[in-house]
């Protein structure tokens, strides 16, 4: 067969994704105990289309052609295994009345794969295991990521995700998962645990100084797309949950102007706010809007306000920041918290100026080791004129640093001090 | 004639790849046969599972295999329409079977005319 000279190009992450989407309806219907032969099968499809695709051209729809050679598979083993009381349990319907086939091909339809996604989230960010843990097999499962992968996320070794991968998952059996999404107050509580999981692999990448900026926008891109699940499905689409998805919205869009061309930091006030993304800062917008219903004001809808008024500000000095200052008072009250009232320092110095800011950071205890508090001390003593002192904080800062990039910012800040003395 | 060959290794660890890298591979797979197809010189082209049996000793003997001695093993191979070996070898240029530890085999086909 003569391959086409103009092969049909893959969508981005396209392999990825799918991955996390089989790997779901597959273990939906193998149950979760054969989570593995589940993650096989998916592996196996993939194999295929490498050792076929070039060759024989990809297919028109490449998902339809993974979904079906992954049915196939699962066929095989739902026979052999005799599993037909199992689905047909789980699907309500007589299975006398249908064909194992038939009773299959309905898990593939797509309301079904992302209401399989969903309910793996939620056996992924078990209460039973560390947050860190519920990241871990979010990443491997949902997101099709290899341990390799999640290791250089992390910065660590494949070993380690390993044994965090196994023993998760072995306290997520032990509970006996049902692969359900919680409902009633279950899901309240179950849903906070699910948010925080996504919030927290967002920050991973958001936050992260990770060297290599591609794994970073694939960390939020991910956490980003599960919440974008939540929203789309009404029984999971609180309020809550569109205030964080506004959230990773509104910091996402400032990505890219956060290094400049050598890779070294600009902070707010000096990034070239024509390279945040437009797009992305409506959709926060139109989330945010999402979530003003009900009555609960939680900290992802005051972070998430915080984070429009920078995205829509046209300049740092012409941000709105009383209204700032006020979401910072609001989110102190919510979580009282040294960082919390260290970062409200900082919109108190735009309010009331330098003094009035040092005064309060000078109240806040626990923050000694923490290389922000002394870079933004030192921030504020060269608004108030105090170099010296400046100069102190800077340097315990990047004493404290891991980071190289963040030692190169201190370091342009340390001369900035010196010249104007 | 291009045959890839690539050590056995290869072929596990393509096995072992995540999802992300297996579909970068089909890509650079897909790159390198076009840039062949869109010259019109791709006459055919397949890969081979790495499965099979070898049929030895006046066929007496039959093994699962490809299980050479050389630990090597042949991956597929794609036929391409050149006027000389030196341009066969030109259009396996690019061949990703190169980027690993693998190598190509070039040879012409016997023409009997």
């Amino acid at each position: 067969m003569t391959p086409p000279s103009e092969p049909k190009q893959l969508v981005d992450h396209l392999f990825r994704h799918e991955a996390g989407r089989l790997a779901s309806v597959l273990t939906r219907i193998l149950g979760f105990d054969r989570l593995e032969l589940a993650e096989d099968i998916v592996q196996d499809a993939m194999l295929q289309a490498l050792h076929s695709w070039p060759f024989q051209g990809v297919p028109d729809n490449p998902s339809a052609w993974l979904y079906r050679v992954a049915k196939h598979k699962a066929l095989d083993v739902v026979r052999r295994e005799n599993l037909f009381r199992h689905i047909s349990h789980e699907l309500m319907a007589d299975y006398r009345s249908g064909s194992a086939e038939s009773l299959v091909d309905q898990y593939f339809s797509e309301d079904e794969i992302n209401d399989s996604q969903l309910r793996m989230l939620f056996a992924c960010c078990s209460p039973v295991i560390a947050l860190e843990s519920q990241i871990t097999v979010c990443l491997k499962i949902l997101c099709g990521l290899s341990v390799k992968e999640i290791a250089g996320a992390f910065l660590t070794v494949p070993d380690t995700i390993e044994k965090r991968l196994y023993r998760a998952k072995e306290k997520i059996r032990a509970e006996g998962p049902r692969l359900e999404v919680p409902t009633g107050l279950q899901l309240s509580v179950r849903l906070t645990t699910v948010l925080r999981s996504l919030y927290l692999l967002f920050n991973e990448g958001y936050n992260s100084l990770h060297p290599d900026q591609l794994i970073r926008q694939d960390l939020c891109a991910e956490a980003m797309r599960l919440c974008v699940l939540l929203t789309e499905n009404p029984r999971t689409a609180a309020p809550i949950v569109s205030a964080l998805l506004a959230l990773m919205c509104f910091q996402a869009a400032r990505f890219d102007a956060r290094t400049d061309e050598a890779g070294a930091i600009v902070l707010l006030p000096d990034q070239d706010r024509s390279r945040w993304n437009r797009e992305l800062i409506q959709k926060g917008r139109l989330y945010l809007d999402r979530s003003a219903e009900g009555d609960r004001l939680s900290t992802y809808h005051i972070e998430a306000g915080i984070a429009m008024l920078h995205c829509t500000a046209p300049s740092y000095a012409d941000t709105e920041w009383p209204t700032v200052l006020h979401y910072y008072d609001l989110l102190l009250a919510q979580t009282p918290s040294p960082v919390v009232a260290l970062h409200r320092a900082v919109a108190l110095a735009e309010v009331s100026g330098p003094l009035a800011a040092l005064l309060e950071v000078s109240m806040l205890s626990g923050l000694d080791t923490n290389h922000y508090y002394h870079a933004i001390l030192g921030d504020l003593y060269v608004r108030n004129a105090q170099p010296e002192p400046a100069r102190q904080h800077y340097r315990r800062a990047w004493q404290l640093t891991p980071s190289s990039a963040e030692r190169e910012l201190l370091t342009r800040k340390l001369n900035d001090c010196n010249l104007e003395d | 004639m291009l045959i890839f060959h690539s050590p056995y290794s290869q072929e596990t660890a393509f096995a072992q790849q995540s999802p992300e890298e297996m579909q970068a591979e089909i890509q650079k797979w897909n790159h390198w046969i076009g840039g062949i197809a869109a010259q019109g010189k791709m006459v055919g082209t397949e890969a081979l599972l790495p499965v099979g049996r070898i049929v030895s000793k006046g066929g007496q003997l039959i093994t699962d295999g490809p299980y050479t001695e050389g630990k090597e093993i042949v991956g597929g191979y794609a036929i391409v329409s050149a006027d000389s070996l030196d341009e066969a070898a030109q259009l396996g240029h690019g061949c990703p079977i190169l980027d690993g530890a693998g190598l190509l085999e070039i040879r012409p086909i016997m023409k009997f005319d």
